[in-house]
């Protein structure tokens, strides 16, 4: 589903923040992407639908190119789902409006259409009682869910995360994640940057381990847990599992 | 003092202050504040579009406006707009513009400046997270500019554009260069006529004070009641 071949990405000739990531996500895959802040996970899982441009390799979503000019990138992306660390829901519109805006814009739904898919959604999370209330008026993870809600509107072939729960006060942390868990099961196709490592062990198939913009690890999840090759993955474990 | 004050002159001019006076300056406020608003939202999206020539056109043109004296602008283009028009038209007499015209497509130009700066600022205090998740649900370039940037931009900067738009209405009496007969100009010809200058514009300075007062106290209502909660 989504083919990542020998990424490169640099900022000036010094600066490189990815160097030659190459792995991929099957159909129905759910994959965590972990590491040290500053080793490009984010960077990585943002090249994958072209919100951050790269230099080198190849990226491709169900056979199309994402690095090719002659892909219409906004058709593209509206088939891949994404939610952000700090959400980004649109604070001007409604809960339901958010939810209903790229459906008729991007997919031409009529506006019924959109409410009736949106409202399903809300529901699905557990939020149909906040349909008319504003971004700002919801907690932070149930905005979170909303953005999962949104991203799903679209009816997309597969979803990134971005640290969905590096924001959130803890207590809120479970309530987005229980969201992530139902829609792994369901077998939507996931890449996920995340350090919760209780996530990846309930769903995932795969976990990557990255330092310094390289694929350090990328191995099977009871690999990766049981033990894992590399050195700084180790480390990394040891760090994040003692607490 | 006030003893041999002409409130009479007041009442009497009343009709013709307002009537003609107020209503020209008021359609020239709100269609050169429009119109710089378009223009402006325009030349903040080219300055910041990210292609350099674009971005650099727009610069210069900001600059340039916002370097020139307004009264100059006005006077300068109703002077030169003419032959400019028969050098394009190749025409073999000057066109002729109206006074309405030329005043209102020089304020829409000088405003246009400054509304673009306003906008620009309103653009740039969006996150960037906000387009990013835009262009992620697949709205063009355009569509995340219309439905999700500019509505915020917009918002946040309401109070500044009124309150530009305030300056603005002040501003349109400089037209009395031209000889057009604004609320300024109205009230001046009647105190040159009846030789009440005092009264006049007295009475024209409460006029401004009193609906600038206005608009001021309605901004902050209304910045209260459209601020998108955060």
């Amino acid at each position: 589903m989504i083919e990542i071949s020998h990424v490169d990405k640099w900022y000036s000739p010094t600066f490189q923040v990815l160097t030659d990531c190459t792995t991929s996500v099957a159909k129905g895959e759910v994959v965590v992407v972990c590491g040290p802040s500053g080793s490009g996970k984010s960077t990585l899982i943002k090249c994958v639908n072209a919100l951050e441009p790269f230099q080198k390799g190849d990226i491709s979503i169900d056979g199309i190119k994402v690095n090719d000019p002659k892909t219409d990138l906004p058709k593209l992306r509206s088939r891949v789902g994404m939610v952000f660390q700090h959400f980004e829901l649109f604070p001007h519109l409604k809960i339901i409006d958010n939810l209903c805006l790229a459906q008729e814009k991007v997919l031409g739904r009529a506006h019924d259409k959109a409410v009736t898919k949106g409202m399903q959604l809300l529901e699905r999370v557990g939020l149909k009682e906040h349909a008319q209330k504003f971004p700002a008026q919801l907690s932070g993870g149930q905005q979170q869910r909303v953005a999962i809600a949104r991203a799903l509107a679209m009816d997309p072939i597969a979803m990134l995360f971005d640290e969905p729960t590096s924001a959130l006060d803890p207590e809120m942390i479970s309530e987005v994640l229980d969201v992530m868990v139902d829609l792994a099961r369901e077998g939507m196709t996931m890449m996920v940057v995340t350090h919760e490592m209780g996530f990846a062990r309930k769903v995932a198939n795969r976990v990557i381990f990255m330092d310094r913009g390289e694929i350090v690890e990328d191995a099977a999840k009871d690999d990766f847990f049981g033990k894992p090759r590399s050195d700084r993955a180790q480390k990394f474990l040891s760090k994040i599992l003692s607490h | 003092m006030l003893g041999s004050f002409d409130f009479d002159v007041i009442r009497r001019a009343l009709p013709y202050l307002f009537y003609e006076g107020m209503t020209f300056t008021l359609t020239l406020t709100a269609l050169a504040a429009l119109g710089g608003l378009v223009f402006g939202t325009a030349l903040a999206l080219m300055r910041l579009s990210g292609l350099k020539l674009l971005g650099r056109i727009a610069g210069l043109y900001v600059d340039f406006m916002r370097s020139l004296p307004l009264v100059l602008v006005i006077f300068w283009f109703y002077f030169l707009v003419p032959y400019i028009g028969q050098w394009l038209t190749g025409a073999s007499r000057p066109i002729s513009v109206g006074a309405f015209a030329s005043s209102l497509i020089t304020f829409i130009m000088f405003e246009a400046a400054y509304f673009s700066e306003i906008m620009r600022a309103g653009i740039q205090s969006i996150s960037r997270g906000q387009p990013a998740a835009a262009s992620a649900l697949g709205l063009t370039y355009a569509q995340t500019m219309r439905y999700v940037v500019l509505p915020q931009a917009f918002r946040n900067m309401l109070p500044v554009l009124i309150t530009q738009t305030i300056v603005l209405f002040q501003d349109t009496s400089l037209v009395y260069v031209l000889s057009i007969t604004d609320f300024l100009g109205a009230a001046s010809k009647v105190a040159q006529r009846d030789g009440r200058l005092v009264e006049m514009y007295l009475f024209a300075a409460v006029v401004y004070f009193t609906i600038s007062c206005i608009a001021s106290f309605g901004v902050r209502r209304l910045q209260a009641r459209i601020a998108i909660i955060r």
